[in-house]
């Protein structure tokens, strides 16, 4: 009887949704052959605004380490963008590479006086460590100090003479990014490093106990995290064209919205973050004439959900119906009865 | 002579920041919350007394009659309506709660008041000053801050250390399961606790609107200042708080002195240090 | 009518089971033990009875009156005061502040300040040291001033003894007595079953969540408390 049981990671959803993202890939790839330049605009914003939110949740969602700070790497890597691109005259998509590493970079030092705070006192430290980069680049007088600085024409020319080339590459850019995140994710969820995760999140000193070890981890997550906020910022800025500390280091745009999409979504899982994009943008068209009152309806939707569903919509959807789009948990099912709903077994206990 | 004044600003304007710090400490030491929204509850409060000022006419320090009770009160319900379901062993909703709060505060009197900038008149303390020697004075208006900011947090001690009140907020800290079996409501005692941490953070709102202009936008940058006296001065104690609140205010005035840029970039570089040499703070008390 | 009174009282830790139906009844002033191996359930009936774990609110009723689902600080205002397992006195509170805290929940009676240092006169002279400065015994002093000063009708006590030196031990139980002769009632679980055996009106025995014997220390044979208590 023990062994006519079987473990596996896809189900009937999973391989729907593998053919269904498929579609969707398809029909993005093909985005550029009939949308305009505000269409794109838009489509790169949503890509990485899903990057930024995979990346969060990977962050909060499974290693515990709720930053608030984020957007000290989105603004460091458009900082570094610039600066590489103009002050040292690198080409644009190699400097756009680079700048991503950079922001991963900085993030180790950084995560090593952060990593001093816990819980919410991370969570506000990181703030702080954002507020004094934001401040030190105001003082970079070459980089434009308070105020900022615009792209020169020459760097923007530099990427594609024309401005359809330089839309459809930023395009290809963001899609790349977006989808990158979620592959990079999603397996990385499911190596070694990914069940060590979902033990410290479970509980740090079980998982400390069974000998992984949560420092190196965490490292390796916080920079991640921050290599992703970096190439975002990247990209960001390179499309906008110009960049200030305000609007680099702006919590507002690059921390508390993707909080919203996360929290929304549904914290620790991927489709979570897939589903809080999809409608924080339909939010957006919605009340995009409301002003203010777009951002305080979506932050009590957020508390909304915080308290009465705690797993977000995509938990709501989503459990009930058994469904989950990416297979990172191991499921027991047994052999001789296929059909029956799986049980989810706890991940630990897989391979 | 000029250093001796720059400090002495600046030790000043950490009561300040002690008076920002003392609430978002007294509710973390009570029930290990931390409010992200503590910095716009502080701005909400400054705009509170500008409504009270406009629609009576009195001198801003008059307006604390209002607005004190008023923000008491804000807080208890707060706590009892939203922040006690927050409650619990995960570290997630309280924050993602707080910091959705923050959001919802900070555009709501975006939507209100607008972007513009608001200051409470204050008429001749604004400019009063009080010699000390050639080059040494001080204003009355720091001063007062200072001295309401020693005041509040010796009441705010006695009030721990001294009353039954505080008696159960301390127990309440160490083992709410337990207080609980001998008569101590902890959902009660939590509300109150917040409502006193609004009610300290009112009186540091309005102080700061008749320091500093202030809009919608300024209440993250509070609340940075009050975790960073917090952090200084070590989790748990409010003279220590006090004192973190002081290092932190003598190293933006000494950053501002050196270079006018550098003025908040300094007090946040003086906070990170301390954390690298001494995580725990300068004067910790709590374990946690 | 009795004191207190459970009926099919069960309790859960989440979707574990720790009592399964638990039937008892303690009359106003007597003294009732509760003896059982390890993980029997006692220190949970106890908990359940304070409120500390919730039930149906008929399950309990404590002088007549249904409080099965009332808070803790309810039940104590009523007169139902816990001395919990382990002390769990509060350490940044002085020994005087614990026992403070204790009667802070209102309620009148003979139990005050100086009669708790008359009670434990070792405490009287460490009143302003922090509880965590004192010695295991003195602690227990502490927890048990502490539930006394909320003058209870019905004290329970979780395994007073723990930890503790025989000579200790003897020291706290000779405040029993005097508590008794105030018209507490009390309640104790004690693991030593002599101990339990030689204080007790009443003994009641649990093995995995349910009561196996009950009786009057002198009705009971040694042969059938240890099957009541080990069930073999
Ligand atoms: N907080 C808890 N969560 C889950 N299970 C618990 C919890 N507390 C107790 N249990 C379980 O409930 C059962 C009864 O425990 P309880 O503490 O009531 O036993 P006890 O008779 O007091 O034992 P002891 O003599 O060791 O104090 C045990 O199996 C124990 O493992
Ligand atoms: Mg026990």
């Amino acid at each position: 009887m023990a062994a006519a049981w079987r473990i596996e990671r896809s189900t009937a959803a999973s391989r729907a949704a593998l053919f269904a993202v498929a579609l969707a890939f398809a029909a993005l790839l093909a985005l550029p052959a009939r949308g305009d330049s505000g269409d794109l605009r838009l489509a790169v914003e949503i890509c990485y605004s899903l990057a930024l939110a995979q990346a969060w949740n990977l962050l909060a969602g499974y290693t515990g380490l709720v930053s608030v700070g984020q957007q000290a790497y989105v603004g460091l890597g458009g900082y570094a963008f610039f600066a590489l691109t103009v002050l040292a005259g690198m080409p644009p998509l190699p400097s756009l590479a680079l700048a991503g590493l950079v922001a991963a970079a900085l993030a180790l030092p950084t995560a090593f006086v952060v990593f001093r705070l816990h819980g919410a006192y991370f969570a506000i430290g990181t703030w702080v460590v954002a507020e004094v980069f934001r401040l030190l680049l105001a003082q970079m007088r070459p980089l434009g100090g308070g105020t900022g600085m615009s792209l020169p024409v020459a760097v923007v020319r530099d990427l594609a003479q024309s401005r359809g080339a330089r839309d459809l590459i930023t395009y290809y850019l963001g899609l790349g990014l977006g989808l990158g995140t979620v592959l990079l994710v999603f397996f990385w969820l499911r190596s070694r490093q990914g069940l060590a995760l979902t033990a410290i999140r479970d509980s740090e000193t079980a998982a400390a106990s069974v000998g992984i070890d949560n420092r190196r981890t965490k490292f390796a997550v916080y920079a991640i995290a921050a290599g992703i906020a970096g190439l975002t910022g990247a990209l960001a800025f390179l499309e906008k064209l110009r960049i200030s500390p305000d609007a680099a280091f702006s919590v507002g745009d690059w921390t508390a919205n993707v909080i919203f999409i996360v929290v929304i979504g549904g914290i620790g899982s991927i489709e979570g973050p897939i589903l809080g994009t999809i409608v924080f943008f339909a939010l957006r068209a919605l009340l995009a004439d409301y002003g203010a009152w777009y951002l305080i309806t979506l932050g009590a939707l957020a508390v909304a959900v915080m308290l009465l569903a705690p797993q977000g919509l995509w938990g709501v959807v989503a459990r009930p119906l058994g469904l989950q789009f990416f297979p990172v948990q191991r499921r027991l099912r047994p052999l001789n009865s296929p059909q029956t709903a799986p049980e989810a077994a706890s991940p630990g206990r897989g391979d | 002579m000029a250093w001796t004044n720059i400090i002495l600003q600046g030790a000043l304007l950490g009561g300040l920041y002690a008076l920002f710090a003392a609430g978002l400490s007294l509710m973390f030491g009570v029930m290990r919350l931390v409010n992200i929204a503590h910095g716009d509850l502080i701005v909400l409060a400054a705009y509170c007394a500008l409504m009270v000022v406009q629609a009576t006419g009195v001198h801003p320090l008059l307006s604390l009659v209002a607005v004190v009770p008023l923000m008491f009160a804000l807080g208890y319900a707060l706590q009892r309506g939203l922040l006690n379901f927050t409650l619990g062993h995960e570290i997630l909703p309280p924050l993602l709660v707080t910091f959705g709060l923050s959001v919802i505060i900070q555009n709501a009197l975006l939507e209100g008041f607008s972007a513009d900038s608001r200051r409470l008149q204050a008429g001749a303390l604004e400019t009063a000053s009080l010699r000390l020697g050639d080059q040494l004075a001080i204003g009355w208006l720091p001063a007062i801050v200072f001295l309401a900011a020693a005041v509040i947090i010796a009441l705010l001690e006695v009030l721990l250390y001294r009353t039954p009140l505080g008696r159960a907020f301390r127990a309440t800290s160490d083992d709410a399961d337990t207080a609980q079996l001998y008569g101590v409501g902890i959902r009660h005692v939590f509300a109150l606790a917040t409502a006193l941490a609004l009610a300290v953070a009112s009186v540091a709102g309005v102080l700061l609107a008749i320091r500093t202009n202030f809009d919608p936008s300024i209440g993250p940058a509070r609340l940075l200042y009050a975790f960073e006296a917090v952090i200084i001065g070590g989790l748990g104690s409010l003279w220590g708080t006090l004192a973190g609140g002081v290092i932190l205010g003598v190293a933006q005035s000494v950053g501002g002195a050196l270079d006018p840029g550098w003025d908040i970039l300094a007090g946040h570089l003086a906070f990170l240090l301390v954390l690298v040499i001494r995580p725990r703070g300068l004067f910790p008390k709590l374990v946690d | 009518m009795s004191l207190l009174e459970t009926s099919g009282l069960a309790a859960f830790y989440g979707d574990f089971q720790a009592l399964y139906g638990v039937d008892l009844h303690i009359e106003e002033g007597e003294a009732v033990a509760i003896i059982g191996a390890n993980g029997a359930g006692k220190s949970t009936l106890l908990r359940a009875i304070a409120g500390q774990l919730r039930a149906p609110a008929e399950h309990v009723r404590f002088a007549g009156m249904p409080i099965g689902s009332l808070a803790p600080s309810r039940i104590v205002r009523l007169g139902v005061a816990l001395v919990p397992e382990g002390r769990r006195l509060f350490s940044s509170l002085t020994v005087e502040e614990n026992l403070q805290l204790g009667g802070q929940c209102g309620r009148r009676g003979p139990w005050t300040l100086d009669r708790i240092y008359r009670l434990f006169p070792m405490l009287a002279g460490r009143r302003r040291r922090p509880s965590t400065a004192l010695s295991g015994g003195e602690q227990q002093m502490v927890a048990i001033g502490r539930a006394l000063m909320a003058n209870p009708r019905l004290l329970l006590c979780d395994e007073i003894s723990l930890g503790l030196a025989p000579i200790v031990i003897r020291d706290i139980y000779a405040a029993l007595p005097g508590i008794r002769a105030e018209g507490t009632t009390v309640l104790i679980v004690e693991q030593d079953t002599s101990r339990a055996l030689g204080m007790a009106d009443r003994v009641y025995c649990l093995q995995e969540g349910r009561v196996t014997l009950e009786g009057a220390p002198a009705e009971l044979s040694r042969e059938r408390i240890r099957l009541a208590y080990f069930g073999v």
